[in-house]
């Protein structure tokens, strides 16, 4: 495997042939921001925030699934990608119903540091306000719709990690929805073996433990070495 | 030079925020000291003065009497600053927003009641078919988010304001 060199922010870094932006940025702690992505995970380049610019390439990329090349030139902070990643996490906040005030997750959730972290103070954009609903037919942990901000961290964790493949994605757009099995209750899978890594790797409160209340949401991510072991973080 | 004009309102709040700014506790003389308190939950004016400096608004949009009273409120504030969670993004108010007012009237004052079932009568402010944020009715000058904001926040954007500095919110608190 060959050792490739670049640039990122300036700075020259090297990585391995088929390592991504994401990686080598990480490893150099330059940091960008990420949601979807979780070390240990698949990419799938679903949230759009990790979004650099490359040197010669008209299109925002988005770092978690580029691969490094030969003297690329990448930046990872400007002013424009501050304002695209705001955008996405306004988009996010508005096309689900996310009530941090009374939510498990409050204090404990990902989308709300991000918030932070971009400067949202408020949102310009109509909040949609859909029709979400809460499945807690599941003995011990229940998903709340109104959260979730389709991530897929649940679908691929159940798929890579635990085997059962309950969770993945039906529907369209502003329609779709996480779905167990071909679409029927949580409570009803017979391919959910109620390990509960979707619970721990939920970015935000759509997936809970029962008999939590707001803003008693901590993942518990270390439950889940195989995933921390590289990252050095609970989150 | 006279002292800025400081006004508050509350409208569909739980008046947290409101709580928060007294939670200042004894900044609140400094802070009263340098402002004329010209309206609001914690003095007894009835009418919305003219040429207020500052107005804090705690609260989403829900009724026709916020209504009313929010574009009172703009119509006679320099600056109008949208105090917590429910005023920046209607938070709590507006989790009624994909259900109606008539079926959360129903569902609230005659199904869950146990005496006297009945719906609010016409000295009851009537429910807009939205609770919306402030800045989706009147323009918003300044954001501060929070459920409630900190005191310390409150504070500090209270002291930028007063001090003719534009207070900066961005990175310092978060949603809840």
């Amino acid at each position: 495997m060959s050792v490739l060199t670049l640039t990122i922010e300036g700075r020259d870094v090297a990585g391995q042939t088929g390592g991504t932006i994401l990686q080598v940025a990480r490893e150099n702690g330059i940091a960008i921001p990420t949601l979807c992505h979780l070390q240990g995970l698949s990419d799938v380049g679903a949230c759009r925030l990790c979004v650099v610019e490359v040197e010669g390439q008209r299109k925002l990329l988005p770092a978690c699934v580029t691969a490094i090349d030969e003297g690329m030139k990448v930046t990872v902070n400007s002013e424009r990608l501050t304002a695209y990643r705001r955008r996405i996490v306004e988009l996010l906040f508005t096309e689900r119903n996310h009530v941090c005030s009374v939510c498990v997750a409050d204090r404990n959730c990902e989308l709300q540091d991000l918030a932070v972290e971009l400067g949202l103070t408020h949102f310009d954009l109509p909040l949609l306000s859909p029709q979400a609903s809460v499945d807690a037919t599941h003995e011990r942990f229940g998903i709340d719709h109104n959260r979730c901000v389709l991530c897929t961290r649940c679908v691929r964790v159940c798929d890579e990690i635990e085997g059962a493949h309950t969770w993945d994605v039906m529907g369209r757009g502003t329609e779709a929805r996480l779905i167990t099995d071909m679409g029927i209750p949580w409570g009803d899978s017979n391919t959910c073996t109620s390990c509960g890594k979707c619970v721990q790797v939920c970015p935000t409160g759509a997936l809970f433990e029962k008999g939590r209340s707001v803003a008693e949401a901590r993942r518990r991510r270390p439950y889940l070495p195989y995933l921390v072991a590289h990252e050095g973080r609970t989150r | 030079m006279s002292k800025p004009r400081l006004a508050t309102i509350w409208l569909d709040g739980c008046s947290g925020c409101h709580m928060s700014l007294l939670d200042m506790d004894e900044r609140l003389l400094e802070i009263t000291d340098r402002v004329d308190l010209v309206y609001g939950a914690l003095v007894d004016f009835k009418e919305f003065p003219k040429d207020v400096d500052v107005t804090l608004v705690e609260g989403a949009v829900s009724s026709e009497d916020d209504l009313r009273k929010i574009h009172e409120v703009r119509r006679n504030t320099r600056i109008l600053v949208s105090l917590g969670d429910c005023a920046v993004t209607s938070n709590v108010p507006g989790m009624r927003n994909q259900i109606g007012p008539a079926a959360i009237l129903e569902r609230a004052y005659l199904e869950n009641a146990t005496i006297n079932r009945q719906l609010p009568g016409p000295m009851v402010p009537r429910l807009l078919a939205m609770s919306r944020p402030v800045h989706a009715v009147v323009k918003v000058d300044v954001f501060v988010p929070g459920c409630p904001p900190s005191a310390d926040l409150i504070h500090s954007v209270l002291d930028d304001l007063i001090s003719g500095r534009v207070p900066v919110t961005a990175g310092v608190t978060c949603f809840g």
